[in-house]
């Protein structure tokens, strides 16, 4: 990159995002009020927390695209746990939820570490497994709210210092995740696994464990967001949150965390998503039908991922180039 | 996808290759492939079906049954291909989508049957173009641009069609999908035979099929030794593309309406089913006999849950199953009995 300027992914990430924001402000100021901005984030926190999962699966060459039924899953049965049990504390059903995604999550890092299938196939194997096994277990019956407790439906909304604890949860996996990722040894291995598989597993890393642990992660953080989905939004169902896979792998590729593996960080994930939660949240303020959502997540993977390669394309030799890539 | 594959081999200690004593002869490798093995299923589930419902066996039944593989084993005849050459498409359901929406737009204008198919048949092909081009022309890896336009083309559909349906197809249009051709044999048994014969013919008996074959296996070899990989694999796309449009055509016609979730899920059992028919996920080896008694098995399954009124999502469950279990069973089988796994 010698002689020309480097600018970060996150700076261009970040700009075109003020960019967004100032040109439906210009239209819509209140959109950009402090109290709507902390609504927009509020919104997007559940993309946020799954985007930093998917992220940590991406870092490490696979993809999971079982998040979202892991999600709904989860979420039906901690409303089925809280109608048959309305007591049940609050920290006992989170405790249910992350477990249980982090058996499913386990269930796809398994398939991929010992038994070495895609990770593709996998998850999109899980995926309408998951989604059937909601069918199976609720007789494809919703949950309503006057179903749910009070206290289960009141979590994700109470309000702690100005924000709802949805946000703060959000907040909360970020750092988490932060930490997780730069400066513990699990979070160099996923980028050692993910830059160079072969060379990682001589430095002494297991890639297939590593590999397994960023599924566990993605999803506990799926279950997590399970329980507090259902409980946000008061509805169970099979098909909630359908399609939202999509939208996660959309924020990460957004983010710029690179498909190849290895590279990436956890402010492009959580701004990747933030762009796509601002862009949801600004549809219908500026008029457009939410049917346009599906087209714009769809255009903005293929844009990301466009730019990411022609950015990170190394120069040298054709020939020499297709000869790396292959390996 | 291969980097994995190769991690997990480094697991092992490297052996040096074994060489049988003796190769198989024809006859004994023709009983030991995976083809025989599926069609040993075939006439199992075919007589589990038999015994467990009286109305299997009557020929309309029978017939009828085609209807659920045949729209996808179009589609899954190219993407086998696709697979062997190491690419994967996943935006085949939304390819039909978007295919039939464009398809019941022109009836909107007044178009006739004859405009109706080369208005499907060339939006799939326009969709394969595009994603061919990202992925060849850009060089973008093949699995998230078509996770990208999966999303992008059903999403057109739905631009277009919010919550509505197009209906009013003319009379005629019916034909591909409820028509005859004689008794039994429906417009699109024949067409499915006619593409299994075409597709055969092109994967295992020209040189553009030798070349798909070298490209999955080495596509950096395919380059060096004169293969157009690049041109090749496009192609690839234009023709899984086009017969997403031809299923689109196909299914609209016996649907005789168009809604944007129409085949959604159906890139996933498209996939089963060439993975199914033997054809190795990670590409260079696989053949289209397999591909066809696949759609027959899964055709049959499908058919036999419907006569035991199994709801649909149950249905989806265990094809989710049968997806991880084909390409999980080889590999369990090789580690635990691993000389097999040598010849």
């Amino acid at each position: 990159m010698s002689g020309r300027i480097h600018i970060s992914r996150e700076v261009v990430l970040g700009g075109a995002m003020l960019v967004l924001l100032g040109l439906i402000a210009t239209r819509f100021p209140a959109f950009v009020e402090p109290g709507n901005l902390a609504n927009v984030f509020n919104d997007t926190a559940p993309l946020i927390i799954l985007a930093l999962g998917q992220m940590a699966v991406i870092l490490t060459r696979c993809i999971d695209l079982s998040v979202a039924a892991n999600l709904a899953l989860t979420g039906m049965v901690a409303a089925m746990i809280n109608t048959a049990m309305p007591d049940l504390p609050i920290p006992l059903i989170l405790l249910v939820a992350v477990s249980l995604g982090v058996a499913m999550g386990l269930v796809n890092g398994l398939l991929v570490w010992r038994l070495s299938i895609p990770p593709i196939v996998v998850t999109l194997g899980t995926m309408t497994i998951y989604r059937g096994i909601i069918f199976l277990i609720s007789d494809g019956r919703w949950i309503n709210a006057h179903q749910m407790s009070d206290s289960f439906k009141a979590f994700p909304r109470q309000v702690l210092l100005g924000l709802p604890v949805l946000s703060w949860i959000g907040i909360l996996a970020v750092i988490a995740i932060f930490i997780l990722i730069t400066r513990t040894p699990l979070g160099r291995a996923f980028y050692a696994v993910g830059g160079n598989p072969n060379a990682a597993q001589y430095a002494g890393i297991n890639s297939g464990f590593t590999q397994c642990a960023a599924f566990v992660l993605s999803g506990a953080l799926a279950g997590l967001t399970g329980y507090l989905w259902v409980a946000r939004y008061a509805v169970a169902y099979v098909d909630i949150a359908g399609g939202f896979e999509l939208d996660v792998v959309a924020a990460c590729v957004i983010g710029g965390i690179s498909i190849a593996g290895g590279a990436g960080s956890v402010a492009g994930a959580v701004l990747g998503a933030l762009f796509l939660g601002i862009i949801k949240n600004a549809l219908p303020v500026i008029n457009i039908s939410p049917f346009w959502q599906l087209a714009i997540s769809g255009s903005a993977i293929l844009i990301a991922v466009a730019v990411n390669v022609t950015q990170n394309r190394p120069k040298g030799r054709v020939i020499l180039k297709k000869a790396e890539h292959a390996v | 996808m291969t980097s994995v594959a190769q991690t997990q081999a480094s697991d092992q200690i490297p052996q040096g290759r074994q060489i049988p004593d003796r190769l198989r002869t024809p006859m004994q490798r023709a009983l030991a492939s995976w083809e025989t093995l599926l069609l040993v299923v075939f006439a199992l589930v075919f007589c589990i079906n038999s015994f467990a419902s009286p109305y299997f066996l009557d020929p309309w039944n029978l017939s009828d049954a085609t209807f659920n593989f045949t729209e996808k084993a179009m589609i899954a005849f190219a993407m086998a291909l696709l697979i062997i050459s190491g690419e994967i498409d996943l935006s085949v359901a939304s390819i039909i989508a978007l295919a039939s929406t464009a398809m019941g737009l022109a009836v909107q204008m007044g178009a006739d049957t004859p405009a109706l198919v080369g208005i499907g048949l060339l939006t799939g092909l326009l969709c394969g173009a595009v994603n061919g081009a990202l992925i060849t022309g850009l060089g973008l890896p093949s699995i998230v641009v078509t996770i990208g336009t999966m999303s992008l083309f059903r999403g057109i559909s739905y631009i277009v069609l919010g919550d509505k349906a197009f209906t009013g197809y003319p009379d005629s249009f019916s034909w591909f999908g409820q028509g005859y051709v004689w008794w039994v044999f429906s417009f699109e048994l024949v067409l499915f035979c006619l593409l299994a014969v075409a597709f055969g013919i092109l994967l295992h008996a020209t040189a553009f099929g030798r070349s798909v074959y070298a490209i999955g296996n080495n596509d950096v070899a395919a380059l060096f030794s004169g293969i157009r990989v690049p041109r090749i694999k496009f192609g690839l796309f234009l023709l899984t593309g086009l017969m997403s449009g031809l299923a689109a055509v196909c299914l609209t016609s016996r649907l005789g309406a168009t809604r944007p979730s129409i085949a959604s899920g159906m890139e996933l059992e498209v996939v089963t089913m060439v993975v199914l028919g033997g054809v190795n996920i990670l590409g260079g080896s696989g053949s289209i006999a397999g591909v066809v008694i696949a759609a027959l098995v899964m055709g049959l399954v499908t058919f036999g849950f419907g006569l035991l009124n199994v709801p649909g999502i149950v249905m989806s469950i265990f094809i989710g199953i049968l997806l991880i279990a084909v390409i999980a069973l080889p590999r369990l089988a090789r580690r635990f009995f691993p000389r097999r796994a040598a010849s």
